[in-house]
C-alpha cells in the first residue's frame, strides 16, 4: 500500500520536533529512515501508526486519508525497539493476540499463527514466555506478531539494535526476505547505515526533524547532496580537506599544498572556501593526484587495512587498502586522490557539483 | 544467604529477644483451652469452657458471635473490593492519562493518606446521620473504603508506572481498545500489586475498630473488634478467659493470611516504589 505523508508537523508542548516533512513510499517498497539520535525517526513512525497525533499535515494510506483514524483501525504492524512483547503471555499467545482481538475463530488463529511462526523460524518456541527467549527469538516473535494479521504497512523501530553482530546479519536478510515475500510496504528506522544500505530500496536521511536526502543507497553514497549526508554514509567514514579556491585549483588550508583541480569545471570563483570530501577507497597509492603525509594510524580490518594519513597542515585523510601494502605507522607516503571522485561542498555544507571538462 | 556473613550471632540475638513474645503468644493460646490451679502457670487440665461462646446462645441483647463474624467478613471484603476497584482504575488514570490537575491529585492523595482518620470522625458521623446511613454496615463500609483509597491509588500508580508504555502501544496497534489493553495487557503486569493491596486492605478492614465503634455500634452491624471491646467494658461479668478466646478467634484469619501470603505482601515494597 502506498504511504504518503504531507507537510507533517509534530510538536510536544513548545518543543517542535518536526517542522514540515513530506515523504511518500511506493507500494511494496522498503524505506530506511536513517539519522542521528533524536532527529525524530521514532516520532515519525509513531505518527504513521497512530500512536502520536499529528500536530499538522496529512497522512494517506493508498487513497484513504488516515490522519484522524485511530491506531486500531489503521492496520499497521509495528515492531518496537524493545520488542514490547506481552510478558505474561507465551510466544503463541503473543502472536495470536491481534487475531483474538479480531475475534477470529480458534482454528483460523492456530493455522495463521503456525504459518507465520514457520516463516520466522520459531515454531518450536511457542510455549515459552518472552523472558525465556533470547533477544533474537523475542525479536522474531515481535515480527511474527506484527505480521500475523497481514498489515498493510510494517514499521520497524530499530529492530536489530539489541542483537549481536552475527544474529544481526542473519535477521537483516530474514526481514528483507519476509518483506519481499509478503510484498508489504515497510519503514525501517535505524541509525546503522550498513543496515539501511543493505536492507532497503531507498534511504531517507533525516537531520533535526527534516529529510535531507531521499534516494537509493547507491545513489546516496555516490551523490550525497550535502556534507551531512556524505559524512553519515560510509564506513570507514569520509575524510574532509578544507581549502580555498584559487586560479590553479584548491589551496589547502594553512599549507603550501595546492591541489591542481584544473580538469574540473563547476568550481566556485577564486577566493571562496571549499571542503573536499574524499572517501577512503578513493585515496590510494596508484592515483595520480598526489598528496604527501605521514601514516598516523593503522587499523587491521581482516581483509583490508585502514590507514590514517596526517598531512602537513594537520588534516587527516583515510585510505582503505588490501592487506600486504607494506606500510607502517610513521611512514611518510605520497598517495593519490581519485580526482573525479572528489565530493566538493561549499562553506554551508551544500554539495558543489563538479565534473571533468569534456 | 551470604556466606561471608556469620548468621548465628544474629539468629541467637533474635531468638533470645523473641522468646518472651513467643511464650506469651503460646501461653495465650494454651490458656484458652486449659485450666490452671490458682497461683500457678502450669495447666493441670483441659477445658474448652472459655470457647463456649462459639456454640452457646448469646446473652440477651447481645449479637451472636457468628453474625458478628459474618459482619466483619462482609465489612472487610466489600470495603476491600471497593478500594481495589477505585485504586485500579484511578491509579491507571493518574499514571497514564493526561489528566488536568494531575499534580494536584497526586499531592492531594498523599495529604489525604497522611490525614489521621480520627480527626474526620465527627464530620463523617454527621454526614452519615444526614444521609441515613448511621449505624448501618453499608455506611461504615463506604467510609472505610473511602479512607483506604488514597493509599491504594498511590500504590497502584507506582505499579502502573513500571509497566513499559510500549506494551500498551503495541496493544493499540494490534487493534485492541484502550479498555481491552488495560484489562488484558496492563492488569496482568500489576498482578503482584493487586494481590498485595487486596490483602492489606482486607487485613485493615478485618482489624478495623474505631470506625464501626463510632459509626455502627448497634448489635445489627457489630463487627468483631467492637464485640471484643464490649466484652471488657461489660463490668458485670468480667471473663478474661473468654476475652482471650475471642481474641484468638479474631486473630486466626489474620495469622492464616500472613502465613499464606507473606511473599505477596513483600511485593508492595519491592514493586510499588518506583515512580
Ligand atoms: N513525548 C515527548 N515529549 C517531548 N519531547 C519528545 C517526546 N518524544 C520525543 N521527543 C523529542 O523529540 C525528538 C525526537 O525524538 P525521537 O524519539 O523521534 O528521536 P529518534 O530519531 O527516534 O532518536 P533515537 O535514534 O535516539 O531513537 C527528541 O529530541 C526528543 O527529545
Ligand atoms: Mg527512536
Amino acid at each position: 500500500m502506498r504511504i504518503e505523508l504531507k507537510n507533517f508537523k509534530k510538536t510536544f508542548g513548545d518543543i517542535t520536533v518536526i517542522e514540515d516533512m513530506s515523504l511518500s513510499l511506493e507500494s511494496g517498497e522498503m524505506l530506511a529512515l536513517l539519522g542521528p539520535s533524536g532527529c525524530g525517526k521514532s516520532t515519525t513512525l509513531f505518527a504513521i501508526c497512530g500512536i502520536h497525533r499529528m500536530t499538522g499535515g496529512q497522512l494517506l494510506f493508498g487513497d484513504r486519508d488516515v490522519t484522524l483514524v485511530p491506531s486500531q483501525q489503521r492496520n499497521v504492524g509495528v515492531v518496537f525497539q524493545n520488542y514490547a512483547l506481552y510478558p505474561h503471555m507465551n510466544a503463541y499467545e503473543n502472536i495470536a493476540f491481534p487475531l483474538m482481538i479480531r475475534k477470529e475463530d480458534r482454528k483460523t488463529i492456530e493455522k495463521k499463527v503456525s504459518e507465520i511462526a514457520a516463516l520466522v523460524h520459531i515454531g518450536e518456541l511457542m510455549e515459552r514466555k518472552p523472558a525465556q527467549l533470547s533477544g533474537g527469538q523475542q525479536q522474531r516473535v515481535a515480527l511474527a506478531r506484527a505480521l500475523v494479521r497481514e498489515p498493510d504497512i510494517l514499521l520497524l523501530d530499530e529492530p536489530l539494535a539489541n542483537l549481536d553482530a552475527k544474529l544481526r546479519l542473519e535477521m537483516r536478510s530474514e526481514i528483507r526476505r519476509i518483506q519481499q515475500q509478503t510484498g508489504i510496504t515497510a519503514i525501517l528506522v535505524t541509525h546503522d547505515q550498513v543496515e539501511a544500505m543493505s536492507m532497503c530500496d531507498r534511504i531517507a536521511i533525516m537531520n533535526k526533524g527534516d529529510i535531507v536526502q531521499l534516494s537509493s543507497p547507491q545513489d546516496m553514497y555516490q551523490n550525497p547532496n550535502s556534507e551531512f549526508v556524505a559524512s553519515f554514509l560510509g564506513n570507514p567514514p569520509i575524510a574532509f580537506l578544507d581549502g580555498v579556491v584559487t586560479d590553479g585549483g584548491v589551496q589547502l588550508a594553512s599549507s603550501e599544498a595546492l591541489l591542481p583541480l584544473r580538469g574540473q569545471h563547476g568550481l566556485p570563483s577564486s577566493g571562496m572556501p571549499i571542503r573536499l570530501g574524499i572517501r577512503p577507497e578513493h585515496f590510494q597509492p596508484e592515483n595520480p593526484l598526489k598528496v604527501t603525509g605521514r601514516i598516523s594510524f593503522v587499523e587491521t580490518q581482516g581483509r583490508e587495512e585502514l590507514y590514517d594519513v596526517t598531512l602537513s597542515n594537520g588534516s587527516v585523510l583515510r585510505s582503505i587498502q588490501r592487506q600486504g601494502g607494506g606500510y607502517h605507522l610513521g611512514d611518510e607516503v605520497s598517495w593519490g586522490i581519485a580526482e573525479n571522485q572528489i565530493l566538493a561542498f561549499d562553506a554551508s555544507g551544500a554539495r558543489l557539483h563538479m565534473g571533468a571538462l569534456a | 544467604m551470604n556466606t561471608n556473613f556469620k548468621s548465628w550471632p544474629i539468629l541467637l540475638a533474635l531468638g533470645l529477644t523473641s522468646v518472651p513474645l513467643v511464650t506469651m503468644y503460646a501461653y495465650m493460646i494454651i490458656d484458652t483451652v486449659t485450666v490452671s490451679p490458682p497461683g500457678s502457670f502450669i495447666p493441670n487440665g483441659i477445658s474448652f469452657g472459655s470457647w463456649s461462646f462459639l456454640w452457646e446462645a448469646p446473652a440477651p441483647g447481645r449479637p451472636s458471635i457468628w453474625s458478628v463474624t459474618l459482619n466483619t467478613f462482609i465489612f472487610a471484603c466489600v470495603s476491600t473490593l471497593m478500594a481495589l476497584s477505585v485504586s485500579l482504575t484511578g491509579g491507571y488514570a493518574l499514571s497514564r492519562l493526561h489528566l488536568p490537575f494531575r499534580g494536584f491529585f497526586l499531592g492531594g492523595l498523599i495529604v489525604l493518606h497522611a490525614f489521621p482518620t480520627i480527626t474526620l470522625i465527627i464530620a463523617i458521623f454527621l454526614i452519615l446521620q444526614m444521609v441515613g446511613l448511621y449505624d448501618t454496615l453499608a455506611g461504615v463500609i463506604l467510609v472505610k473504603a473511602a479512607l483506604e483509597i488514597p493509599f491504594g491509588v498511590w500504590i497502584m500508580k507506582g505499579f502502573y508506572d513500571t509497566v513499559p508504555w510500549e506494551i500498551e502501544m503495541a496493544g493499540l496497534t494490534d487493534g485492541a481498545t484502550r479498555f481491552t489493553v488495560w484489562r488484558k495487557l496492563v492488569l496482568p503486569q500489576v498482578q503482584p500489586g493487586i494481590t498485595a493491596l487486596g490483602i492489606f486492605a482486607f487485613l485493615s478492614g478485618w482489624s478495623e475498630f474505631i470506625l464501626p465503634q463510632v459509626l455502627a455500634p448497634g448489635a445489627d452491624a457489630q463487627v468483631l473488634g467492637v464485640y471484643l471491646q464490649s466484652l471488657i467494658s461489660d463490668d458485670t461479668s468480667m471473663d478474661f478467659a473468654k476475652f482471650k478466646s475471642v481474641g484468638v478467634f479474631y486473630a486466626i484469619p489474620v495469622i492464616l493470611i500472613y502465613i499464606l501470603f507473606n511473599k505477596h505482601l513483600m511485593n508492595i515494597y519491592g514493586g510499588g516504589t518506583k515512580g
